[in-house]
C-alpha cells in the first residue's frame, strides 16, 4: 500500500481531495507506531502525518506549544525539558508493546488520546489539546480551539478530534499546554496489599489534601517484572508526589502518616520514582504477555471485583492504574475472552489495545454505542467525513 | 435589539394548545403562560436584550424534560434551556415562539461518592450548592466562576465555566465524569459515568460548553477534590502594566503555579478600593493578587520565592497575607469589582476575550486608546494566569447612543483580542451577544462545520437557535 506523507497541510488537502474523488479511503496515522491498536483498516492508500513535523511555537511563559502532528514525542519532551517544563497528561509510548521501534507522534497521542499515571489528578491529553488544525473528509481546513489557555468560542471540536483515531479529520498542527516540571518526585510504597485493601489506600491517598499524581496497585506477578519493584518481592501499592522537593518529603511523610493503617510505607527516591512510574505508564509488566491487552476504565472502587471476574473468566493478568479506575488486562485473544472483558466493564468502558488482527475485526474495539448515540455518531461522522474516507473502520465496523 | 429571525407563525397561532399540551406533560405550577410570570423569564445576565417567551416549563425529573422535548419536538416547538439566568453572554435569551425549559427545580444532590471522589447532581444545582454538600468531608468542587452563589451546574456545563481558580484545576470540562442529557426528540442519554475517559468520540467533551445547542444536561457526574491545607494571598502592584505582566512571566517561567493569579489595571484597583477599602496601593499602575495552597510551610516557601521574583520588579507595594482574614481582604476589592463599577457607572458590559499573556501590556495599551476614541471609561480585570481578560466598559443604558458605542468598543476589543492570537470568550460563551463576531474568529468553511455539528444532534435546529452562530438564510430559517 503507498504512502502519501505530505509535508504541509496543503498537501494533506490535495491528498484528501484525490482520495474522495477517487473515491479510495485513507488510512491515516502518524508513523504508525500505534496501528495494531482497535481495529485494521481497509484502506487503499496511507495519508502520513510524519512529514508534517516542527515545533512552531513554544512559550514557556505562556504554558503553551504548537507542533505539526508528525512532530515526535520524544522531540516535544526535549523541548519542553530544556525549559523546566513538561507534557501534562505523561502520555504512554507502546513501542515495546506493539515491539516496534518507530517513534510515536504528537498527532498519534492526540488522535488516541493516551494518558498515563498523572491523568488521575491532571487530566487526560485531551484537556491540555488548547487548539487543531484539520482537514475533514471533505478537503477543508478547519481550526478549533487556539494558542490560548481559556477558550469557549464555538462548539469545542477540538476535544471531538482529539481521541478520534483520525475518523473525522486529519489534525495538521496542535496547540497543548504545557506545565513547569516538578523539582523532585517521591514515591510511597505499601507491601502486599489485597487488591481491595490497595484501592482502598489508594483512595484514602487521592482523597488527601497532598496532590497525589499516580495511584497504582501491581500483583506480585507484575511488580516481579519492574527492575526497581521486584527486591519488594510482594503486591505494591504505589502513591507518588512530584512537586518542589520541601514539598515532597513534607507530603510523603504526612501520607505516611495517613495510611499507617495499611502498613509500614517504604520510600522510593526520585530516581526509583521515575523508573517506576515509567513502567507504570508504558504497561511495562505486560510486554512479555502473550495474546491480547485490554484497558478497562471504571469507577475505582469497581476495579478490583472487575479484576477478580477476569481472573475466573480466563486467568487474566492485571494491574492498576488510576486509583484503582484503569486495568490494564492481559489474556487470550479470543472473542471469549473478549466478551469477558465487555461484561466485566460494565457501565465502564474498555478498548482493546493489542490484539491479533483476526480478533480486531471480529469484534467491538470499544463500547457499543445504543441506538440513539449511534444515530448521532453516524450524523457526525458524515458532518466532518460524509464520503467515508477518513480510516473508514477503525473505531467500529462499517463506521 | 439584536435580529432575530422571524417568529414561527404557526407555534404563536397554536399557543393555547402548546400551553395545554404542556401542562398535561408538567402538572401543577410547572408551566407558565401567563404575561406578569413570563416577565422574569425575558433576559438572563445580559439584560440588555430582552423577549417574553411563549410560555415557561419546569419539569422537575429527567421523564418530565423527555417528555417535554419530544411533545416540542413533535410540534415544531423551539425550546431555550435555562439554568439560573445569570449567563453574561445572552445564552438563554428567549425567542417569542420559544418554550424556555428551566431546569431550577432539579435541585436535588443523587449521589456523593467521597471514595472514588465523585458526586452526581441534577442540573439546576447551583455551583456553591455542590462544595457546600461535600465540604463537611473536606472536599469542594473545583470551577468557581464569579456567579457560583448563584448559576447553576446544568449552565456551568453548557458555558464550559472557569473562575479564578482554573489556572490550577482547570474549567468545567476538566472537572466533569458524566451527563445525563435529552436529545431534542426527547431521547435520555447517559455520557461516562464515574469512570475515566470513555472510548469512542469525546461527547462528553463536545455538550460542555455547547451552549445549549445539541441536547439538554438534566444530570452531572462531577468530580470533587479534597480541599487544600490552607490557602493565602499575597498582593504585588507595579509602575506600569509592562512591568506586572513581566513579573507574571516571571513567575510562572520559575516553575511555580500559583492556584490564582489576578491582574488589575488602574481604573480598576482605584474603583475596587473606593468600594471595598481593601487598602489597595492607588500609586500604582498595575496589581497582581497571587494565591498559593499548602500547609503553612509550603505557603511560606511558595510566598517567599514568589516575594524574591516580585521585588525583581520594583514594586511600589508588596504585601504577603499572614492569616486568613488578611488573605480575605486582599481578595475583598477583586471580588467586589463587578459591584465597584456598578458604583461608579450606572451601567457597564462585561467583556470576556482571551489573549496570549505575552500581549498583555500591548492590548491594555490599545484598550486605553479605544476608551479615550469612545469616551467610555474602562476598567481591566485580567486572570493573568491564563489570559482571560475581563474590560468593564462602563455607559449609560439611558442614552442608547451610549450603550451604541460601548457595543461597539466591546467589539473593538474582541476583535483585538482575535487579532493578536487570542479568542472572542475565555468563559462567558458566545450566546448572542458574540453570535455576529464569530466571523472574525472562524471561516465560513468552520462555521459550517460546527452547524453540521449541530444538525447532527438537532437537525430542525429547534434547540437554543439564533444563539452562537450568525444568522445564515438556508439555516437558521430552515428552523
Amino acid at each position: 500500500m503507498s504512502i502519501i506523507a505530505p509535508t504541509d497541510i496543503d498537501g494533506v488537502v490535495a491528498a484528501i481531495e484525490a482520495a474522495r474523488d477517487a473515491r479510495t479511503p485513507l488510512a491515516v496515522r502518524g508513523n504508525g507506531s500505534k496501528d495494531g491498536l482497535l481495529r485494521p483498516v481497509q484502506a487503499g492508500q496511507t495519508l502520513s502525518t510524519a512529514g508534517l513535523a516542527g515545533i512552531s511555537l513554544y512559550s514557556p511563559q505562556e504554558l503553551i506549544l504548537t507542533a505539526g502532528a508528525g512532530t515526535t514525542m520524544a522531540e516535544i519532551a526535549a523541548a519542553v525539558a530544556a525549559k523546566g517544563q513538561h507534557v501534562i497528561a505523561e502520555p504512554p509510548d507502546f513501542s515495546a508493546l506493539y515491539g516496534t521501534a518507530v517513534p510515536q507522534t504528537l498527532g498519534g497521542v492526540v488522535a488516541a488520546n493516551l494518558s498515563g499515571p498523572r491523568r488521575v489528578m491532571w487530566g487526560a491529553t485531551r484537556d491540555h489539546v488548547m487548539g487543531v488544525v484539520a482537514v475533514n473528509g471533505r478537503g477543508e481546513r478547519i481550526h478549533s480551539g487556539g494558542r490560548v489557555l481559556k477558550n469557549v468560542t464555538g462548539l469545542d471540536l477540538c476535544k471531538l478530534l482529539t481521541g478520534s483515531f483520525g475518523t473525522l479529520a486529519v489534525i495538521t498542527d496542535i496547540s497543548l499546554k504545557v506545565l513547569p516540571a516538578p523539582e523532585r518526585r517521591g514515591t510511597l510504597v505499601l507491601k502486599g496489599l489485597s487488591p481491595e485493601r490497595a484501592v482502598a489506600a489508594l483512595s484514602r491517598a487521592l482523597g488527601s489534601p497532598y496532590a497525589v499524581s499516580g495511584a497504582a496497585y501491581l500483583p506480585a506477578a507484575m511488580a516481579a517484572r519492574v527492575p526497581v519493584l521486584a527486591w519488594f518481592g510482594d503486591s505494591v501499592t504505589l502513591v507518588r508526589i512530584e512537586d518542589f522537593a520541601p514539598a515532597v518529603a513534607y507530603r510523603m511523610e504526612r501520607l505516611k502518616a495517613d495510611l499507617a493503617e495499611f502498613g509500614a510505607a517504604e520510600l522510593l527516591d526520585d530516581g526509583a520514582s521515575v523508573a517506576a512510574w515509567a513502567s507504570v505508564r508504558d504497561v511495562a509488566p505486560m510486554v512479555a504477555e502473550q495474546g491480547a491487552i485490554w484497558r478497562v476504565s471504571v469507577r475505582p472502587s469497581a476495579g478490583p471485583a472487575v479484576a477478580a471476574a477476569l481472573e475466573r473468566a480466563f486467568g487474566a493478568a492485571w494491574f492498576m492504574d488510576w486509583g484503582g479506575g484503569l486495568l490494564w488486562v492481559a489474556g487470550p485473544a479470543t472473542e471469549e475472552a473478549h466478551d469477558a472483558v465487555i461484561r466485566a466493564a460494565g457501565v465502564g468502558t474498555f478498548m482493546l489495545v493489542r490484539a491479533p488482527e483476526a480478533l480486531r475485526a471480529a469484534v467491538a474495539v470499544v463500547p457499543a454505542e445504543n441506538a440513539v448515540l449511534s444515530r448521532i455518531s453516524r450524523n457526525v461522522k458524515s458532518a466532518f467525513d460524509p464520503d467515508g474516507i477518513l480510516n473508514p473502520g477503525r473505531l467500529v465496523a462499517g463506521g | 435589539m439584536i435580529a432575530q429571525p422571524e417568529p414561527k407563525q404557526d407555534v404563536l397561532a397554536k399557543r393555547d394548545s402548546i400551553v395545554a399540551g404542556l401542562r398535561a406533560l408538567v402538572p401543577g405550577s410547572g408551566v407558565i403562560a401567563e404575561a406578569i410570570r413570563l416577565k422574569p423569564y425575558e433576559t438572563d445576565g445580559l439584560s440588555a436584550y430582552r423577549q417574553i417567551p411563549l410560555a415557561v416549563v419546569l419539569p422537575e425529573t429527567t421523564e418530565q424534560v423527555a417528555a417535554v422535548m419530544a411533545f416540542c419536538h413533535r410540534e415544531g416547538v423551539r425550546v431555550v434551556p435555562r439554568g439560573a439566568g445569570t449567563s453574561l453572554s445572552g445564552g438563554a435569551l428567549p425567542m417569542a415562539d420559544a418554550v424556555v425549559l428551566g431546569l431550577m427545580r432539579m435541585n436535588r444532590i443523587l449521589d456523593i461518592d467521597y471514595g472514588d471522589r465523585c458526586a452526581v447532581v441534577q442540573a439546576g444545582v447551583t455551583n456553591i450548592g455542590i462544595t457546600q454538600a461535600v465540604q463537611a468531608e473536606g472536599f469542594f468542587y473545583a470551577p468557581d466562576p464569579s456567579s457560583q452563589l448563584a448559576c447553576m451546574i446544568g449552565g456551568n456545563v453548557n458555558m464550559n465555566s472557569g473562575g479564578a481558580h482554573c489556572l490550577r484545576y482547570g474549567v468545567t470540562a476538566n472537572n466533569l465524569l458524566g451527563l445525563r442529557v435529552v436529545t431534542v426528540a426527547g431521547e435520555v442519554l447517559d455520557i461516562g459515568g464515574a469512570h475515566l475517559d470513555a472510548a469512542g468520540y469525546d461527547w462528553l467533551g463536545l455538550l460542555t460548553g455547547s451552549e445549549g445547542q445539541l441536547a439538554v444536561v438534566t444530570e452531572v457526574t462531577v468530580r470533587i477534590l479534597r480541599s487544600p491545607e490552607g490557602a493565602r494571598a499575597m498582593l504585588a502592584a507595579f509602575k506600569s502594566n509592562e512591568i506586572a505582566g513581566a513579573c507574571v512571566d516571571a513567575i510562572i517561567g520559575s516553575g511555580i503555579i500559583p492556584v490564582a493569579l489576578e491582574f488589575m489595571d488602574r481604573p480598576a484597583i482605584h474603583a475596587c478600593e473606593a468600594f471595598a477599602h481593601a487598602g489597595y496601593p492607588l500609586d500604582a499602575e498595575a496589581m497582581l493578587i497571587i494565591e498559593v495552597e499548602g500547609s503553612i510551610t509550603e505557603q511560606d516557601y511558595y510566598l517567599d520565592r514568589i516575594r524574591e521574583i516580585c521585588n525583581r520588579f520594583d514594586p511600589v507595594s508588596l504585601k504577603v497575607s499572614q492569616s486568613a482574614e488578611e488573605s480575605l481582604a486582599i481578595w475583598k476589592g477583586r471580588k467586589g469589582a463587578f459591584g465597584a463599577v456598578g458604583r461608579i457607572s450606572p451601567d457597564y458590559l462585561c467583556m470576556d476575550g482571551t489573549i496570549p499573556t505575552s500581549r498583555l501590556a500591548d492590548v491594555l495599551g490599545r484598550i486605553g486608546e479605544m476608551s479615550a476614541a469612545y469616551g467610555l471609561q474602562v476598567a481591566n480585570i485580567f486572570h493573568a494566569g491564563d489570559g482571560n481578560l475581563h474590560p468593564l466598559i462602563m455607559f449609560d443604558a439611558n442614552d442608547p447612543a451610549s450603550f451604541r458605542k460601548a457595543e461597539d468598543f466591546g467589539a473593538d476589543i474582541l476583535k483585538l483580542c482575535v487579532e493578536v492570537g487570542g479568542c472572542l470568550t475565555g468563559e462567558h460563551g458566545v450566546g448572542v451577544e458574540k453570535r455576529d463576531l464569530m466571523g472574525v474568529q472562524f471561516s465560513e468553511i468552520e462555521l459550517d462545520q460546527q452547524r453540521r455539528v449541530k444538525s447532527a444532534f438537532d437537525p430542525g435546529w429547534l434547540l437554543n437557535p439564533s444563539k452562537v452562530f450568525p444568522l445564515k438564510p438556508g439555516v437558521a430559517a430552515a428552523a
